[in-house]
């Protein structure tokens, strides 16, 4: 259990049996009067958020959450196969669940699995991936169209917007929080 | 980190506050941080210090020495309390006090008012002041709102039901203090009577206490209040607030008898306490409290 006095940004608590992660955390005092803890929190599984302020004297249970570090081995249909690295067991998520990750996911690359009660809620990829551009529009020396920019597709099947010299055939390395492209990258 | 322009604010700012007191004819007095007890406020925890205490506020000091005989006090110190600790809270501050006899909330208002103005003087900064995107003007007359007025304007229920409720405190953060002292200061006024421990009632309505607090840009820099005098009621306050800390588990602090015993000498009087650092965080363009003090206690 944690206390208000525990509260803080970032602190992953159970509230009606969801995991919640407090984005926000206010201490405050009105002139005189008690303690008061307003906090955000936002659902771990649905991304729900909500404002609530607590008393001092209110508690709040520890999530049943647990990071491990596993390896992506394949795609089977809409479910994604994942093996834990140190005990071999394996386990799936479901393509809806990991949103543009899948664009990301290599074979055998080690991701970290975030688990609520043994089921699996999150992924964290590395936050940086090299992909190579399976199509790519040729770039016209010479292009006064004024566009710093066009469209590729990548490997995965992701497109993104890159510089107009990247072609087909180059690696380029991706941020994949934010899915921009980063630089091209020379093997 | 240690912010140096925020520290050079703050040696400023501090030296303008002293001369504001000092030209006023106040005596600057340094009562003892280590006393053996503090006055008792159900919501304000002292550290102990052996079986004494760190002072929570000079309050008590200050007023005996009204009560002595000296009629304009200041003094800059630092207090503590525990478990206080966020954007606007360290559990060691410092605080500026003073008390004037023969005065009323009223005219702490007034002060507060020229108070303000010179030390933006001071600072070079005029009479507007930029904080958190916004300006507030200091030279207009400032907003005084009373407490019933402002839970009619901004809560969800009236005051009233709110002390019915036990949602007072909730409703001020949540709903009233965001929007306080946003187009210029506004000092909120006339307490509901249970929440002024130490304040006198007001004399047309005695469910009310004379007491008001200032905001800037939605924090409370300021808590002033005519000075209740009368020792017996004084007295059944503190075991009220004793009680009600027993209540809640927490252990009830001795009672301040050499303040009660002097009470009585002491003439009708207006005293206010204002947070340094608060005020430094404005002039600070609203940054948080750790950027204008030297450490904070995670640093130490």
């Amino acid at each position: 259990m944690f206390s208000a006095s525990d509260f803080r940004k970032g602190l992953k608590v159970q509230i009606d049996g969801d995991p919640y992660i407090m984005t926000d955390f206010e201490f405050s005092k009105p002139g005189k009067g008690q303690a008061l803890y307003r906090c955000r929190l936002r659902n771990l599984i649905t991304g729900n958020a909500f404002e609530r302020t607590f008393r001092s004297n209110d508690k709040l249970e520890k999530a049943a959450l647990e990071e491990r570090t596993m390896q992506y081995l394949y795609a089977q249909g809409d479910e994604y196969v994942f093996m834990d690295n140190t005990s071999y067991e394996q386990l799936e998520i479901a393509k809806a669940q990991l949103g543009n990750d899948v664009y990301f996911l290599m074979d055998n690359m080690d991701v970290e699995v975030l688990l609520f009660n043994g089921r699996p809620i999150g992924v964290t990829l590395p936050n940086f991936v090299n992909l190579v551009v399976t199509q790519a529009d040729p770039w016209v020396k010479g292009d006064t169209s004024g566009s710093d920019t066009k469209p590729v597709t990548v490997e995965t099947g992701f497109v993104l917007q890159v510089p107009p010299f990247v072609e087909e055939g180059d690696k380029i390395q991706i941020d994949t929080r934010t899915g921009q492209y980063v630089t091209r990258v020379k093997e | 980190m240690i912010d140096v322009s925020g520290l050079q604010l703050r040696a400023v700012f501090i030296q303008a506050l002293r001369s504001f007191f000092i030209g006023r004819g106040y005596l600057e007095v340094d009562t003892p941080l280590r006393i053996p007890a503090p006055a008792p406020e159900l919501h304000i925890q002292p550290f102990a210090s052996e079986d004494w205490y760190l002072q929570t506020s000079p309050e008590l000091c200050m007023k005996r020495l009204l009560a002595a005989g000296i009629p304009k006090i200041f003094q800059i110190c630092k207090c503590f309390r525990k478990g206080e600790r966020g954007g606007r809270h360290l559990p060691e501050f410092t605080m500026l006090e003073w008390y004037a006899a023969g005065r009323n909330y009223l005219d702490l208002m007034d002060d507060c008012e020229a108070l303000l103005r010179f030390v933006g003087q001071a600072l070079g900064r005029g009479s507007v002041l930029k904080v958190g995107g916004g300006q507030l003007d200091l030279a207009g007359s400032w907003e005084r709102l009373s407490v019933a007025e402002a839970f009619a304007r901004y809560a969800p229920r009236s005051v009233d039901e709110a002390l019915a409720d036990d949602m007072f405190d909730e409703d001020m953060v949540v709903h009233i203090e965001p929007h306080l002292g946003r187009a210029c200061p506004t000092f909120l006024y006339d307490y509901p009577a249970p929440l002024g421990a130490l304040a006198r009632r007001k004399k047309s309505d005695s469910t009310l206490a004379e007491r008001f607090e200032l905001y800037i840009n939605g924090l409370e820099l300021a808590n002033g209040f005519s000075e209740l005098t009368d020792p017996i009621e004084q007295r059944r306050r503190f075991e009220k607030d004793l009680e009600g800390m027993a209540a809640r588990g927490l252990k009830p602090g001795p009672m301040p008898e050499s303040f009660l015993r002097d009470l009585p000498a002491m003439p009708e009087a207006a005293g206010i306490a204002l947070g340094v650092d608060r005020l430094a965080m404005i002039f600070a363009d609203g940054a948080e409290i750790d950027r204008v003090v030297a450490f904070v206690p995670e640093e130490l």
